[in-house]
């Protein structure tokens, strides 16, 4: 993997902050990786934040 | 649930939020892209935004409430919900009549009416989309009656009724009236399924399951008897599990499903009821009366976000998801750019964080050369001994802007805590959050040689990691820290009684003082991390597993039972999109075998395992020789794979003329059609039974991708699919109507009236009653092919040795069903594959990066940090009663039998406390949380003469 430059970022982009966005950046941001995660809401959280439970267990999804 | 990750995100020091943004354009190649950013004002400084609500409470404008789907108001300063993160409010300008009044109460200054519109520019390596999708919108569909009769509602708003922060607080009403329902119609496929009106050709995949769920949720709100009926035209509970949730809705719960298309619905003005008309199962035309109607919408992506998605040059297909090759799961049409949730596919949590995880597997494995290039560095304070010096607290009691200092008189509870024991410093902040407090925090702990601290303000679960930062800052441990909450637990409820809860907060502050006394340094032990990994089975999912973490540089032991590489793959042909299996297969032994970092192992068998996460030891004995290796690894993933079900019933082993779907795929493969003039499918052998309650998810893609086969090399065979629900879930749907299309002739059939098989020299007779006709019918057909279910490996004397749980059906338990479907309860141990549940080769392949993502998580580490709370025995005083080792939810505590005492290994151990609490002889003690610092508490707390 090389680019034109021979410059490697050691960042990446999450674009939405649902839970999958989320996740992806966790991992990321665990692995040492720097992670700008971008959602046009004013918070992250996205569809899952709006659930009330969850199946199959019937937890709270907040 | 999601709460803690929203947290944990919002504090993370390599993630930086970027919220009122949209992604405009991306320049530039994989691993140095420029991406420029639109950033819309927000009005409201979150930086320097408290969240305390002043502005909203002061704001004269009315707005719809978008988050609450519109059911009740908002001011036009708002914040999304209580848990939001960044916890910062925001202004909406399309109602705001900009009169100044939030400007004026902010304390915190954060208010900035001439934030405009601004470009920023951000260099990245890799992007993931995450867009997400929005609920279909059913106003279209006239003759539903959504938006013209108020209780017919989308399956969105009706989760923001049965929420306790929704618009009715939980309780159960109708928005006409606010009446509680008696009975509530959910109907299916509303913006899914159909091609006809709204072009979704696509299943949405979440809406049988969030309808069950929302059925059952509303019965538990109801206060009299709800009836509670699903109007479907399949029930698709494919999930892990979820087959057994459904039964529980139906027969314990009593929610009716009905196997019907809704056609029309109409009102009854006079009570708001609505009358909904369809045709029921005899073909007899019916009405029923319902007081609410939930439209289960599907999920849907918005025409701007794939706008977004095409500029930046990913291919999208006909309903807007990213278009994914089967065995690129997670990859776009752009190198660098990935996908994962929703955006890739309709799917549910599970899944979406799986392929979240596949998604950060390779956007960080084309980087690796560059980890921890841009993450910031922490700095480490020395630590100073305060093990000898009696205790000196400083309190600092927060006003929180006027959310505590407006009801509680804060004044004089600092100046009550100053006459507390060991006190030697008080002091009130307007924000103690704030950068600048946490700053004046660190001066005065040096100037007053504070040895303890006392923070009187919110809740510990959102700041209490901060402050212990502070702590740890300046050189103090951060264990000598505790929280009084003053302001959710108090004048938040007692705003009413000011004089009260000024008392009460005294009560809290004298309290956490007490607390504070006691508490001892706590040192958090830290353990390397061996930076190899082991990988159990060689199958789709162990390859890719073991590739995702060799491309991120690690070293990997690649264990697999049999001879050669590829599990069950090896009996595959294609998948339902035509992908060539044996080819992908080929290529991925190919990658596996040349690759420096993976050594495989065949012919393993597992012998002996010890240890703990980043510092395993497993013994093997491997090849035709028994060799016998040793490996030591830091990490272990589960890729033990599954098995196709051998049926016992309908003649399979009988007769020659009875297959499976495996075997008629070996078999269109090898010989081809030539011969067949009929070919009969039965669904659901081995699954769904009272053997195997689980849907084994993908027979029902089998079965039409092989009728589909048969179809297009001779469309005058006549193929039977005799089915009891059809679940060609996401975008295999279309698979579902293009086989229907071809002639394919697709009968149902009830679990009590299963078809019936006789072998006669002329053919195969298979009667079944066809559920339209309903009248019996006899098929003859020279082969049957059955639809065996999925059934798991044989891992009995695996988990003997290596201690992993399983289901009641022998698949591997996840974590946590919705949040880590890819870690094992053990920490550095994760599952990937058929291993952990039946699903697709795709589905198997995304889990399986998944997996190498989450290990990478823990390899990428030199060391890691343990907690400092963990429980400790008394060895001494213990009488070994084994209460603990029963009791322990992660099965730590264990008897030495050599040394004859109880140990408890604080590399596993959780801290959850629950030895501690039910040792019978209190011989167990949690660290932080031990008897006297709990027990002063209520010691404090009883001194003040309550």
């Amino acid at each position: 993997m090389g680019s034109a430059s021979g410059k490697i970022s050691g960042s990446v982009m999450v674009v939405g902050a649902g839970i999958a966005g989320m996740q992806a950046s966790l991992d990321l941001a665990n692995s040492d990786y720097y992670v700008h995660l971008v959602d046009k809401l004013p918070t992250i959280g996205g569809m899952m934040a709006r659930l009330d439970k969850t199946f199959p267990t019937n937890d709270c999804a907040m | 649930m999601i709460s803690p990750k929203l947290v944990e995100v919002g504090r993370h020091l390599n993630i930086n939020i970027i919220t009122n943004s949209e992604i405009k354009t991306v320049e530039g190649e994989p691993g140095n892209f420029t991406v420029t950013l639109s950033n819309h004002p927000r009005y409201i400084d979150p930086v320097k935004c408290t969240g305390c609500g002043e502005c909203a409470k002061h704001c004269p404008v009315t707005a719809v409430n978008r988050y609450n789907k519109g059911l009740d108001d908002r001011r036009a300063t708002f914040i999304e919900y209580p848990q939001a993160v960044p916890l910062a409010f925001g202004i909406d300008t399309d109602t705001c009549i900009g009169c100044g009044l939030c400007e004026n109460v902010c304390i915190a200054r954060a208010i900035q009416y001439d934030e405009t519109e601004r470009e920023s520019r951000v260099t990245v390596g890799s992007i993931i989309l995450a867009p997400g999708s929005m609920g279909y919108d059913p106003s279209k569909l006239d003759f539903w009656g959504y938006g013209k009769y108020a209780n017919v509602l989308t399956s969105e708003e009706f989760e923001r009724i049965l929420s306790a922060s929704g618009p009715y607080f939980g309780h159960l009403s109708r928005p006409l009236d606010r009446e509680e329902p008696k009975k509530i119609a959910w109907i299916q496929c509303v913006g899914s399924r159909d091609t006809n009106r709204c072009g979704n050709g696509y299943c949405s995949s979440v809406c049988c399951m969030y309808a069950i769920k929302e059925a059952m949720i509303a019965k538990e709100h109801a206060h009299g008897e709800l009836d509670c009926a699903i109007f479907n035209m399949d029930i698709r509970s494919f999930g892990k599990d979820y087959e057994k949730y459904y039964l529980r809705a139906k027969d314990k719960d009593g929610v009716r499903f009905l196997k019907a298309r809704i056609h029309t619905i109409t009102e009854i003005p006079e009570t708001g009821d609505l009358q909904v008309w369809y045709i029921d199962e005899t073909g007899q035309r019916q009405d029923e009366i319902f007081s609410m109607v939930v439209l289960s919408v599907g999920l849907q992506i918005p025409e701007n976000v794939a706008d977004v998605a095409r500029n930046l040059g990913v291919e999208l297909n006909k309903y807007r998801f990213v278009e994914t090759g089967p065995f690129t799961p997670v990859e776009t049409s752009r190198p660098g750019i990935f996908t994962c949730g929703v955006f890739q596919g309709p799917k549910d949590i599970p899944s979406s964080v799986t392929e979240a995880s596949a998604a950060a597997c390779l956007a960080g494995a084309d980087l690796a050369v560059s980890r921890g290039m841009d993450t910031p560095t922490v700095q480490v304070t020395e630590q100073q001994d305060v093990s000898g010096e009696s205790p000196r607290i400083g309190v600092f009691v927060c006003n929180c802007g006027i959310n505590i200092g407006g009801i509680v008189d804060v004044p004089a509870v600092q100046n009550y805590s100053a006459t507390l024991p060991n006190v030697v410093y008080t002091d009130q902040n307007l924000f103690t959050c704030s950068q600048d407090t946490q700053d004046k925090i660190k001066e005065k702990i040096i100037e007053h040689k504070l040895n303890r601290v006392v923070v009187a303000s919110c809740s510990p679960k959102t700041h209490e990691q901060m402050f212990m930062e502070t702590l740890e800052a300046c050189g103090l441990n951060r264990y000598l820290f505790e929280m009084a909450n003053i302001r959710n637990q108090n004048s938040w409820i007692h705003s009413k009684t000011p004089a009260i809860a000024t008392q009460k907060a005294k009560d809290l502050v004298r309290m956490a003082v007490a607390r504070a006394s006691t508490l001892r340094p706590l040192a958090e032990k830290v353990i390397s991390v061996n930076k190899q990994a082991l990988v159990i089975g060689g199958g789709v999912a162990g390859m890719n597993a073991a590739l995702g973490l060799a491309k991120q540089a690690f070293r990997v032991f690649l264990l697999e039972k049999e001879t050669e590489l590829g599990g069950l793959s090896r009996k595959l042909h294609h998948t339902i999109e035509g992908g060539d299996i044996q080819a992908y297969l080929k290529q991925l032994v190919a990658d596996v075998r040349k690759n420096e970092l993976i050594d495989v192992v065949t012919g393993a068998r597992v012998t002996n395992f010890s240890g703990y996460k980043g510092n395993f030891k497993t013994d093997v004995v491997a090849g035709p020789a028994n060799t016998k290796l040793t490996i030591e690894h830091g990490v272990i993933i589960v890729a033990t794979g599954a098995n196709e079900y051998i049926p016992t019933e309908y003649l399979y082993g009988q007769d020659p003329r009875v297959v499976t779907q495996l075997q008629l795929g070996d078999r269109l493969e090898e010989i081809g059609v030539s011969d067949l003039s009929t070919v009969v499918m039965i669904q659901c052998v081995g699954s769904r039974n009272s053997t195997n309650e689980n849907c084994s998810r993908i027979c029902c893609q089998n079965a039409i991708k092989n009728a589909l086969i048969i179809k297009k090399a001779d469309p005058a065979i006549q193929v039977y699919i005799l089915y009891r629900d059809i679940r060609t879930y996401g975008l295999m749907e279309d698979y579902y109507t293009e086989a229907r299309n071809l002639g394919v002739i697709f009968i149902r059939f009830d679990e009590t009236n299963p078809p019936e098989v006789k072998s006669t020299p002329e053919g195969l007779i298979v009667s079944v009653t066809d559920h339209i006709l309903r009248m019996p019918l006899e098929i003859q057909t020279e082969l049957l092919a059955l639809s065996a279910g999925v059934t798991a490996a044989d891992t009995g004397s695996l988990c003997g040795i290596m201690k992993f749980n399983r289901n009641p059906e022998g698949f591997f338990i996840e974590a946590h069903v919705k949040l880590r479907p890819v870690d094992m309860p053990g920490d550095g141990i994760f599952l990937c594959g058929t291993a952990h549940a039946p699903k697709l080769i795709s589905e198997t392949i995304a889990q399986a990066q998944a997996a190498a993502s989450r290990a990478t998580t823990f390899l990428s580490k030199s060391e890691i940090k343990l907690s400092a709370i963990t429980a400790k025995v008394d060895t001494e005083h213990c009488v070994k009663c084994l209460t603990c080792v029963r009791s322990c939810p992660f099965g730590v505590p264990v008897f030495n039998t050599e040394k004859q005492i109880i140990e408890i290994d604080e590399a596993t151990c959780h801290g959850c406390g629950v030895c501690a609490a039910i040792c019978p002889r209190r011989t167990i003690q949690l660290s932080f949380y031990e008897d006297d610092q709990l027990n002063c508490k209520i010691d404090a707390l009883l001194a003040g003469g309550m």
